[in-house]
């Protein structure tokens, strides 16, 4: 089973409350080594997002990311686990999971 | 053999025990598909009833039943999957017999093993609870509903998307290793406690649901002594459950809490559930459960209505109001600020609860602003208030309560 491991910055977090997390370059090694992480990499913030949208078929761009969100989108990674419990093991481990937040999303499997 | 009528009685026993079980068992053998092994246990059940009272009971019922889902599941399988690969799949394994439930786990019982499996944390609260009632302790999704107060079609809907849920992210059926444990209480604690006030309605088939609730929060109990609230869910139930004799009269009449004969009430029961109270509350980690039971102790103590301490039970409750607020317990609240203050203080609180709207459904919103009414002399509105908690009581014994009321009035 594939997910979508959207990696956030948590604007809330207090500092220090990362302590003790784990290394990031560990962890991509550590699952690249076992094939659990597909692909992944780090994004640019939202102040260099463009968004796009057709309208009336026209392109319409926004300077900016979706939405009035804050710089929430850090990095990606695209996971192959066996199921849930595993890919949250995974995530748990992530030093952004101490450092902010994961999301997993599962990929859409057609029925 | 076993024929007629007995046999019918058995499936009922059958059913009462093994209905988690089967419902497990087929959840793993159809890959997690939890609504094609609830119907699959469903129909090994209808399948019993209809041959078992002409052909006998078999030796062993319930590896019958299991083999009877498991060829159901098998069935359905090949007509309705597309899936032709998991057919091929299920076809070459064709056990005679489907593998035992296994497991190396701590947790020394089966079914409580099972609802630890299916509180899965990455469900919320409430679809945790809905899905276990629901899968494992058989009760049906309008029962769940009235539980939680919600129309039988919100229910539905999320249960269906607990299941569309656990399909799609693919969630595991799988006994947590005892770490793990702690995040999934809050989940069984409320199965648990859902679970006991399902067999502690005017129902008299039902009250074995509560013995086996009981049970089963001794075993969480000893299973987890550090956990305050595992404790204190049991203490409430013990209190509650000392009243239990004298909740219903000799004509199968209920009895409310203020006219219930405390001669009747369980006096070991209550000495129990206070000391399994006290020994948690000592930890100062009081939650929802513990200040429940705390009140439960109020009322099990107390010689008569009007002598319980009627103002510690407003603080207990205004304390619950702030771990655990709902419409419920600020409705609790208003009926023992009436016993503390008078009516007339409580009606705004419960006038408060019905402009939000969000005890509409609710006929004890009605019959308790009736009575509040009532005590304040305001016997017309009061009649109206009934009226309307009458057309809303789920229950026949409940019902005829409220009619005597307007009778009386």
């Amino acid at each position: 089973m594939k997910y979508l491991m959207l990696v956030c910055v948590d604007p809330d977090l207090t500092p220090g409350a990362a302590e003790g997390a784990p290394d990031v370059e560990d962890w991509v090694s550590e699952m690249d080594g076992k094939g659990i992480r597909l692909m992944g990499d780090r994004v640019r913030p939202g102040s260099d997002a463009t968004t796009v949208r057709v309208r009336n078929r026209e392109v319409l761009l926004t300077d900016g990311p979706y939405a009035e969100t804050k710089d929430l989108i850090a990095g990606f990674d695209v996971l192959e686990c066996a199921d849930l419990d595993e890919a949250v093991e995974v995530a748990s481990r992530h030093p952004m999971a101490w450092g902010g937040v994961i999301e997993l999303r599962p990929f859409w499997v057609e029925d | 053999m076993i024929t007629g009528e007995s046999a019918n009685e058995l499936i009922a026993g059958i059913y009462a025990d093994g209905w988690s079980r089967i419902v497990a068992t087929m959840i793993r053998f159809t890959g997690g598909d939890w609504d094609l092994a609830e119907e699959c246990a469903q129909d090994a059940f209808a399948q019993a009833l209809r041959t078992w009272p002409q052909d006998g009971v078999p030796r062993q019922p319930l590896a019958w039943l299991t083999t009877a889902a498991r060829n159901r599941a098998v069935d359905r399988m090949r007509r309705a999957s597309a899936e032709a690969a998991k057919i091929r799949q299920w076809a070459a394994l064709e056990p005679q017999q489907p593998a035992p439930y296994t497991s190396d786990s701590e947790i020394p019982d089966e079914r409580l093993e099972l609802m630890f499996t299916c509180c899965h944390p990455a469900l919320n609260l409430d679809a945790q609870v809905a899905l276990t009632l629901r899968s494992l302790a058989g009760m049906s999704t309008a029962e769940i509903a009235r539980a939680f107060l919600v129309p039988e079609r919100t229910m539905g809907q999320r249960i269906f998307r607990a299941k569309q849920k656990i399909a799609h992210a693919v969630i595991p059926l799988r006994v947590p290793p005892a770490h793990l444990l702690p995040d999934r209480l809050p989940g069984v604690l409320h199965v648990l406690y859902l679970l006991y006030n399902e067999g502690y309605g005017d129902q008299q088939h039902k009250t074995q649901l509560s013995r086996e609730a009981i049970r089963l929060a001794r075993v969480l109990a000893a299973l987890m002594p550090d956990e305050p609230e595992a404790h204190g869910m049991l203490a409430l139930m013990l209190l509650h459950d000392a009243r239990r004799p004298s909740r219903v009269d000799a004509g199968g009449e209920l009895v409310t809490l203020g006219e219930q004969d405390r001669s009747a009430w369980d006096p070991d029961q209550i000495a129990e559930g206070s000391a399994i109270l006290e020994r948690a509350l000592r930890r100062r980690r009081a939650g929802p459960f513990q200040i429940q039971a705390a009140i439960a102790a109020c009322h099990a103590t107390a010689p008569s209505a009007q002598q319980t301490d009627w103002p510690q039970i407003v603080a207990l409750y205004e304390q619950l109001a702030q771990v655990a607020p709902s419409a419920i317990v600020e409705l609790n609240r208003a009926v023992a600020v009436s016993m503390a203050q008078g009516p007339e203080a409580a009606l705004p609180l419960v006038d408060a609860i019905a402009e939000s709207g969000r005890l509409d459904g609710y006929y004890l919103l009605h019959a308790t602003r009736a009575d509040l009414l009532r005590r304040c002399g305001r016997t017309d509105e009061a009649d109206a208030c009934l009226h309307t908690a009458l057309t809303l009581a789920p229950t026949e014994a409940e019902r005829r309560l409220l009619s005597r009321r307007l009778a009386e009035s």
